[in-house]
């Protein structure tokens, strides 16, 4: 089963390294861009064929280690295996 | 008893820490490699500086997983002083020993350079005399940026637990002194019991003249006093 979870930061957390992207942005000249916030991708192959097992896993590998809870919340996308 | 520094793959201050007590107590450290699952009866845990695991993930995010970790933990719970500099104040904060996160500076630089640094009580490792009073010690990081919620910040300011602030050569403490974009210009915090210390600014560099400075041998002379 593959899953995919996605980490952001909270809102009200400042993001140096989005707001450095926007400030890019804008001098390349491209206009119209409110905001930019960074955030990180994990792909991740798990050895179960079971949905509620692969987000129950999942969750629980958010919280351990992948998101930090005092600045990040993440979601989990469960990406059905063929 | 003997202090304890926690070696992690990419910690690049366990030498200096283990020379500048040496240099400046007399005592010898014994190196614990982050793989082993037993401390050597220390009367301090250090957690060097350095960059452990490529700082991948999150700073300190992933050596604050090691296995010795659990055992760090253990012992800082049971009130053995832990001192974690740099990237050990990073892991402290992953390992939730300390509150809050470091985060990527304010400016996106990498910042390199001695800091002024005040404190406002006395604790285990600052001498009455050194209240209120500017020392200067060095820094270099890329995510020292301390954030918490408004709650823990209340909680600390209330309960003494902010042990630097990084202010100007007399003192002030604002934002234009503030190097990073750290919450209340905070450089360092204790834990709850006060055994917890965890800082940016390298005290271990601070150890010599020719180095840039000596207020370092203070910090270290302090502590070692109090333990007895």
């Amino acid at each position: 089963m593959k899953v995919q979870v996605h980490t952001t930061l909270k809102e009200g957390v400042l993001d140096p390294q989005g707001k450095a992207v926007e400030a890019a942005l804008n001098n390349l000249g491209f206009s119209g861009i409110n905001r930019i916030r960074q955030g990180k991708l994990f792909d991740i192959d798990l050895d179960t064929d079971s949905k509620e097992e692969a987000e129950k896993l999942t969750i629980e590998i958010c919280k351990v280690l992948l998101a930090n809870m005092v600045i990040e919340d993440y979601s989990v996308k469960v990406i059905q295996d063929n | 008893m003997k202090p304890n520094i926690i070696v992690f793959p990419g910690s690049n201050c366990d030498r200096d820490i283990h020379v500048a007590i040496k240099k400046t107590t007399g005592q010898n450290s014994k190196m614990i490699w982050h793989k082993e699952t037993t401390l050597d009866n220390p009367n301090l845990i250090i957690l060097p500086g350095g960059f452990s695991h490529g700082d991948y993930l999150r700073s300190g995010s992933i050596a604050s997983r090691a296995p010795i970790m659990k055992e760090v933990i253990k012992k800082a719970i049971n009130g053995t002083p832990v001192l974690g500099i740099c990237n050990g104040f990073q892991i402290l904060t992953e390992c939730e020993l300390l509150p809050g996160i470091l985060m990527r500076n304010k400016n996106m630089n990498f910042i390199c350079k001695y800091t002024f640094l005040i404190s406002k009580y006395e604790n285990n490792w600052i001498k009455k005399n050194y209240i209120n009073k500017v020392i200067s010690m060095p820094v270099a990081h890329h995510d020292g940026n301390y954030y918490a919620n408004k709650d823990v910040i209340e909680k600390l300011n209330k309960d003494n637990r902010i042990a630097y602030q990084y202010c100007s050569d007399i003192g002030t403490i604002s934002e234009e002194n503030n190097i990073n974009g750290s919450i209340n210009n905070i450089a360092g915090i204790f834990n709850d019991k006060g055994n917890v210390l965890g800082m940016m600014p390298h005290p271990e560099r601070a150890i010599d003249v020719s180095l840039g400075g000596e207020d370092g041998i203070n910090f270290f002379k302090t502590f070692f006093e109090k333990l007895g």
